[in-house]
């Protein structure tokens, strides 16, 4: 049988390659849009607006860039880390080049988007940021590489490194890990959150002094055009969903971060101050806390309706928009074709884009049933919170509770372990 | 009464220009490639005439919005049956109110029209995101692919764009046709290809020496990235449906 002679020579690239892919799988970010990048000097790749999504994992998530260390050997000892110094596993590190050859084979294949670059730190902070952004360099200027490149802001190193890195990058982010001060001093006593807020800050003032510039100088360099993120790390520690959630909203605010990411815990030690090795990551919650983040973002809910003393913590067993529905019943049933779209899209069922499509459809005549279910709401749940042209008229007044029975009965949702059994007579 | 047209976006143009003309009532659309005469139906068959669909389309233009006049072509792109008698009445619609029309979502045309588009615009977002080029010893990237609607016209300045220093074919196997760009134009070619070859997955004689390579290493890569802990094999398979899986390198058990 023929074996490519490149095969052989190159068992310690494909080492390489799994050690140091499978340590940077835990950051999650997946994002590869918000740049506009264009491929303007004949060189290769350009960005896409919304990003694209070459493949996705068993698991279900996105994969659009070659997500890596450079290397996983780190001074430092934080427990939630499977890199940490004081664990015993397999460490390895690329070459500048290495990394470039990868990036630029993958992407010629439409592979990938582009580059998710990470590192340990390794000697100290400036060492590692210098080499990252050699990298970063490299594609850019010799190889004219025009895809995304995502890289991750080493906290402590100088502010002349990040503000050189930000020119060739275009997003860069930085993890706060754990959503408090106490919970990260727990865990990592080396690391604090000011390390974090520091870099985070003087990225943002860069950008809002780079866009201040272009108004008056036309050819100002591009600065991290698609913004920064971060992430925080669900279920390690004891906080509540107000705690994190908090935490997001005054970062999103200070900051002007495009996103925040939680990432539930995967257990890699049997240390017990946090959840043990063969514990199941909380995968509901956290997609219940996305489910918060984007009503934040996308819906006008502000965090405090949502999560507040008397609610510290998400419902379970149905979305964050139906719950705050069901203890807000004052404000329904909403008349779809007179409300306005604010509180048409505080309607459990509708989206945003049914909402778009109720709005522009109700100039031209008052909207049935039919009509709703053609557009793509999901009726069954906004039934009870809505009346139209057509509604049935409705002899009893139900209260949250029994409402949400009804949904629940009724609900397809692969959280529902046990059958809901109740019949409701009325 | 039924109108006959070529299959062509012309034909589709010129009926919508006759109908105007002869005003013959309801009639259904129906492409020429699946037409049966019925006993008792009249039929029209409409001659593609370039003048009268550059009229009509020009009429559109003016009474409709660019990101519309997309989503018609991409409907009439779904090459399926039903979208052609709705791009018809779409237009008619269209033609016969005020500008703006296009936002009644209570219409059962628009409606259509915007499924259409949106499918077809997905199937678009797949290919750009699933075609895996391979290398060729003469240093030709090659994909071969099998799209569920006629998404080409679509996808080709996102390739010419973002490849625009190494040469590329992207080949409907379906439809028998491809793109070939040559570091200065893309231009549509015709394979004719030597029977029994794998056509999606050329042999690795004709690869470039180091194609295995990468197609390993990506395999590799792929494997480290998943998360045991968090399986969620319902959820893959609804963002990678199977039928895409013939395109990825990942994919591939050797």
């Amino acid at each position: 049988m023929f074996v490519s002679k490149f095969l052989c020579m190159s068992d310690r690239i494909r080492e390489k390659l799994s050690i140091l892919a499978d340590a940077a799988k835990y950051d999650v970010s997946c994002s590869s849009s918000g740049s506009n990048r264009k491929n303007d000097n004949k060189g290769l790749g350009n960005g896409h607006s919304s990003g694209i999504c070459h493949t996705y994992t068993e698991d279900g998530r996105c994969v659009s860039l070659l997500k890596i260390l450079l290397t996983n050997h780190c001074i430092y000892d934080c427990l939630f880390c499977v890199s940490r110094r004081s664990n015993d596993i397999k460490r390895a590190a690329f070459t500048v080049d290495e990394v470039v050859d990868l990036t630029m084979n993958f992407y010629r294949r439409n592979y990938i988007e582009g580059l998710f670059l990470s590192s340990g730190i390794f000697k100290n902070a400036d060492f590692t940021m210098e080499r990252l952004l050699l990298v970063c360099k490299k594609l850019r200027l010799e190889h004219k590489y025009n895809g995304y490149i995502h890289l991750k802001t080493i906290p402590g190193a100088s502010e002349d490194l990040i503000r050189e890195a930000g020119l060739y990058a275009d997003r860069m982010s930085i993890n706060l890990e754990m959503p408090t001060e106490a919970g990260l001093k727990l865990l990592a006593p080396e690391k604090n959150h000011e390390d974090v807020i520091k870099p985070l800050d003087f990225v943002n003032k860069q950008m809002i002094q780079l866009t201040e510039e272009k108004k008056l100088i036309k050819h100002t360099p591009k600065f991290v055009p698609a913004g920064q993120s971060t992430q925080m790390v669900i279920g390690a520690t004891p906080e509540s969903d107000k705690d994190i959630m908090y935490t997001a909203n005054a970062f999103y605010k200070n900051f002007a971060l495009k996103r925040v990411y939680y990432s539930g815990y995967v257990p890699i030690s049997n240390d017990t101050r946090m959840p043990v090795l063969g514990t199941q990551p909380p995968l509901l919650r956290e997609n219940r806390l996305y489910q918060t983040d984007w009503l934040m973002r996308f819906y006008g809910f502000k965090v405090q309706e949502i999560l507040n003393d008397a609610n510290p913590n998400l419902d379970v067993d149905i979305d964050p928009k139906l719950s705050w529905a069901i203890r807000n019943m004052q404000h329904f049933p909403v008349d779809i074709n007179t409300s306005d779209y604010k509180m048409i899209l505080r309607i459990p069922g509708i989206g945003v884009m049914s909402a778009q499509k109720i709005v522009q459809a109700r100039k031209f005549g008052k909207l049935r049933i039919d009509q709703l279910k053609k557009i793509g709401v999901s009726y069954n749940r906004a039934k009870h919170f809505i009346v139209c042209a057509d509604s049935p008229y409705q002899l009893r007044d139900y209260q949250g509770t029994q409402i949400k029975a009804f949904i629940l009965a009724e609900s397809q949702s692969k959280y529902l372990k046990t059958d809901n059994n109740q019949m409701l007579l009325f | 009464m039924i109108y006959i047209f070529d299959g062509s976006l012309a034909g589709l143009l010129t009926a919508i220009f006759e109908w105007f003309e002869h005003k013959p009532g309801k009639v259904t659309l129906k492409s020429i490639s699946l037409f049966q005469p019925e006993a008792f139906a009249e039929s029209f068959t409409v001659i593609t005439d370039a003048e009268k669909s550059d009229r009509v389309w020009a009429g559109l233009q003016k009474k409709i919005k660019k990101d519309w006049l997309r989503k018609f072509y991409c409907s009439y792109l779904s090459e399926i049956p039903e979208a052609y008698n709705h791009l018809f009445y779409f237009a008619v619609y269209i033609f016969q109110n005020e500008s703006g029309a296009e936002n009644n979502y209570g219409n059962e045309h628009v409606i259509a029209l915007a499924k259409y588009a949106k499918s077809v615009e997905r199937e678009k977002h797949r290919m750009e995101a699933f075609i895996r080029f391979q290398k060729t010893g003469d240093g030709m990237f090659y994909a071969g692919v099998d799209p569920d609607f006629n998404v080409l016209p679509l996808i080709s300045n996102h390739f010419k764009n973002r490849y625009a220093d190494q040469q590329w074919i992207i080949y409907d196997l379906k439809r028998k046709y491809g793109l070939y760009y040559n570091l200065n134009a893309v231009e549509e070619i015709t394979i004719s290809f030597e029977k029994n070859v794998n056509k999606a997955n050329p042999a690795s004689i004709l690869m470039d020496e180091k194609e295995e390579l990468y197609s390993v290493l990506w395999k590799d890569y792929f494997k480290s990235t998943n998360i045991v802990a968090r399986k969620n094999t319902k959820l893959h398979i609804q963002h990678v449906p199977k039928r895409y899986w013939k395109y990825l390198t990942e994919k591939q058990l050797s």
